[in-house]
């Protein structure tokens, strides 16, 4: 077998709603972020570095941009013969899509059945880090594990879609899984990352299923714990919660920290992007940046300071942008005046136009649109 | 028997570059780097491409390691295809021996095999050390058009530098009645850029006379050509518009860089219908920080800035520290300039580390000879200690240690 025996399935779609501004022309899994990536560049690259080269990534709707985005999965280094990335598209129930996540996976029952794969790491694209993945499926393997569930100690991030909590006994076996548990100080809250053996995965969905028992955390991990072999993995790096605008924002704005970016972006394990071949960004004459962040092929020529420039950005002469995050070839012009704006793709401020938002509630403007 | 190809390319990387000094000590100076995020040879590559060649070989003798590695596939420029694409082609073993390439002619001529597997009607020499960007195609129709055996493109230089070129003249109908190389007296200033279209029928008929003539020193601008002109075929001058710079010297090659700043020349690598192709560092956006200042400079991926620049290129993964200070200067990729060092008219290759106070080079206007005044340089993985100075000029190849 090539490979290490671990399939990766990645959830393009979970909890689009919850960051329905962005999410309205795209999956939660091509959500940009960070200057240059989609958000699903984090959960792939972080399966590919950790030596999985089988990777299933199930979409629901609106995937047309994630398609685009991954392409062949060659960025990736997932363009093979062997294994590669493979696109699961929704599977009919009933003439409609699947709702949750066991239906989900109930829908892909038989690329996992074809897999000879023996573990499933299971990843969703709201949860942004960058984690090594192999002491977590080895913990796995060493523990003869049905489910291991990776947490994070820290408050509860409020923008937390499921929001689960664990409680562990002795070897970190996971005693009690709670749903909207105690939110009151340090707590271990579910990361969405699974690993899980495969055969016992294709069991417990089949009996959910057989049950109508479609809630993944209520039917799937909660029935679990208690005779199943269910163990908790802590990370201790960066994780960005991208539950709501506020917490988008929020986040996206962490990344100005050196510490925080070192956690997300370490040397030592690249994050993929598809490769846009933009030259390197200019810097004019008279601009000012400021504390922020900038990718490639950018044209400054402004004021800039505690922003997130995506690739192709320009900023005209004379314009001031403080607490912005403006994606990929949006144009600023001249003398405009921007405070705390998200600006989705192609959006064109017009010379002079000038918006204001607020720390809590940033201005969001969508794509294409003409200001 | 797979299908022909009209036209293919040969792209001569194999020359050492001895004028780029340090810079080439370990890479063919196809792969030294060029403009923030490319290397030189991006730019033939791209052009390629670009203008409907999809087919390449590029000839290999010198260090060709770092040149190897880089082209790969030739993925990045979409030269992974079946049949055709990129292809590395080093000097090889025969039966009866073998030999290195003794001129730019005769690695064509060892290389007549893998052009015939191609079958072309026409075949683009070029060459790995000319920043430009061309369209083949339109020098190629002008090829047909005057059912030319060669067509040379040529530059219009001002003919005050003109004796520095191999000089181009032609009757009006563009055609070449003579050769002139680096002439004290010149008739025309239209300068030969080293890029030939040749039908492949002709060239080969040349090529293999080449060979059977011992004196021969089997170099195209030397001896094929001027045999060819001697012998009555046609050839064409077709002139070249736009930008175009021979990035073999050191000073040249920090201009070149330079010109990338300067709204005026043009040379614009942002434009989507000609792409400048490269291999992605796969790094994060840089980061400028609460100090730092940043005019006219431009930045690539994975650098944080902390310091100021000034008219400075920094390629993929430079750090410059608090109180640092890069003006003038070329920064290639992974080099570190510490806290309060001091980067002037200055070329700081790969992995280079300028110590904190370090000064390396020197503004023009304060040297006094302007003859000792030149570009500094400082090579791959060189460490210059805390507080040293590097003069202006100066070749840096060994680590400096620190000033007390």
């Amino acid at each position: 077998m090539t490979g290490n025996n671990v399939v990766g399935i990645i959830f393009s779609n979970m909890h689009d709603d919850k960051l329905r501004e962005l999410t309205d022309i795209r999956t939660m899994g091509s959500v940009p972020f960070g200057g240059r990536y989609r958000t699903i560049d984090f959960a792939l690259s972080n399966l590919v570095n950790s030596g999985i080269t089988k990777v299933g990534v199930i979409t629901k709707s609106n995937f047309q941009s994630l398609m685009d985005h991954l392409g062949s999965g060659k960025a990736w280094d997932l363009s093979r013969k062997h294994e590669g990335l493979f696109i699961l598209p929704p599977f009919g129930f009933n003439n409609s899509v699947y709702q949750g996540r066991v239906e989900a996976l109930d829908g892909i029952r038989n690329f996992l059945s074809q897999c000879k794969e023996d573990y499933v790491v299971m990843g969703d694209c709201h949860v942004v880090h960058t984690m090594d993945l192999r002491p977590v499926i080895a913990d796995h393997i060493a523990k003869n594990a049905d489910i291991t569930m990776v947490y994070k100690n820290s408050e509860m991030p409020e923008a937390l879609p499921e929001k689960i909590t664990i409680e562990m006994g002795r070897n970190r076996r996971v005693t009690d899984i709670l749903l909207q548990g105690a939110s009151e100080g340090k707590v271990n809250w579910g990361m969405g990352v699974y690993v899980i053996t495969k055969e016992f995965l294709l069991k417990v969905v089949a009996e959910a299923m057989a049950r109508n028992r479609l809630d993944f955390v209520r039917d799937v991990l909660q029935r679990s714990c208690g005779e199943c072999r269910v163990f908790g993995y802590k990370y201790e790096g960066f994780a960005a919660v991208l539950g709501s605008m506020k917490s988008y924002f929020e986040y996206s704005m962490e990344l100005l920290k050196g510490d925080v970016r070192s956690d997300l972006f370490p040397m030592s394990r690249p994050v993929y992007t598809k490769v846009r071949d933009e030259m390197p960004t200019r810097f004019g004459l008279g601009s000012k940046v400021v504390n922020s962040i900038i990718a490639d092929g950018c044209l400054i020529e402004g004021e800039v300071e505690n922003c997130i420039l995506f690739r192709g950005v320009k900023i005209g002469k004379g314009a001031k942008l403080k607490n912005c995050i403006i994606m990929q070839d949006s144009e600023v012009g001249n003398n405009v005046n921007l405070n705390y704006v998200v600006a989705d793709k192609d959006v064109v401020f017009k010379d002079g136009r000038s918006m204001m938002g607020f720390e809590s509630y940033p201005v969001y403007i969508s794509k294409g649109v003409e200001v | 028997m797979l299908p022909k190809k009209e036209c293919i390319a040969m792209l001569l990387a194999g020359g050492q570059g001895s004028r780029l000094y340090t810079l080439t000590k370990n890479v063919a100076k196809p792969a030294v780097p060029f403009g923030g995020k490319y290397r030189i040879i991006d730019f033939p590559l791209s052009n390629c491409i670009n203008s409907g060649i999809d087919t390449v070989g590029v000839l290999t003798q010198y260090i060709p390691l770092v040149l190897n590695d880089y082209i790969g596939t030739g993925g990045p420029w979409d030269l992974d295809t079946m049949y055709g694409g990129v292809h590395v082609l080093p000097p090889y073993q025969r039966q009866k021996g073998g030999d290195w390439y003794k001129g730019t002619a005769n690695a064509i001529y060892q290389n007549i095999p893998f052009i015939e597997r191609y079958d072309p009607e026409y075949v683009v020499i070029l060459s790995g050390d000319h920043i430009y960007k061309m369209d083949y195609s339109e020098m190629l129709a002008a090829h047909k058009k005057a059912k030319a055996a060669c067509t040379i493109a040529v530059y219009e230089v001002p003919y005050e530098e003109a004796s520095r070129f191999g000089i181009l003249n032609c009757n009006e109908d563009g055609s070449i009645y003579e050769f002139d190389e680096k002439p004290k007296v010149p008739k025309s200033n239209k300068a030969s850029m080293g890029i030939y279209i040749f039908s492949w029928d002709k060239l080969r008929k040349y090529l293999e006379m080449d060979e059977q003539n011992e004196k021969s020193e089997n170099d195209f601008g030397k001896n094929i050509l001027p045999t060819m002109l001697e012998a009555g075929e046609t050839m064409v001058a077709w002139q070249f518009e736009g930008y175009w710079k021979d990035v073999g010297t050191i000073d040249s090659l920090w201009e070149a860089n330079m010109d990338l700043l300067d709204p005026r020349v043009p040379l614009d690598l942002s434009d989507p219908a000609w792409r400048i192709y490269t291999r992605d560092p796969v790094m994060p956006p840089h980061y400028v920080g609460k100090n730092a200042v940043v005019q006219n400079s431009l930045v690539a991926e994975g650098c944080v800035i902390e310091g100021s620049l000034e008219f400075a290129i920094l390629f993929a993964g430079v750090t410059v520290e608090k109180g640092a200070r890069v003006t003038d200067s070329i920064i290639m990729p992974g080099a570190k300039i510490k806290a309060g060092a001091t980067v002037q008219y200055a070329i700081v290759a790969e992995d280079a580390v300028i110590g904190p106070g370090a000064i390396v080079g020197q503004r023009p206007e304060n040297v006094e000879n302007k003859d000792e005044w030149g570009i500094a340089v400082v090579g791959n993985n060189v460490n210059v200690g805390a507080g040293s100075v590097i003069p202006a000029k100066a070749m840096v190849e060994e680590d400096v240690p620190a000033a007390n």
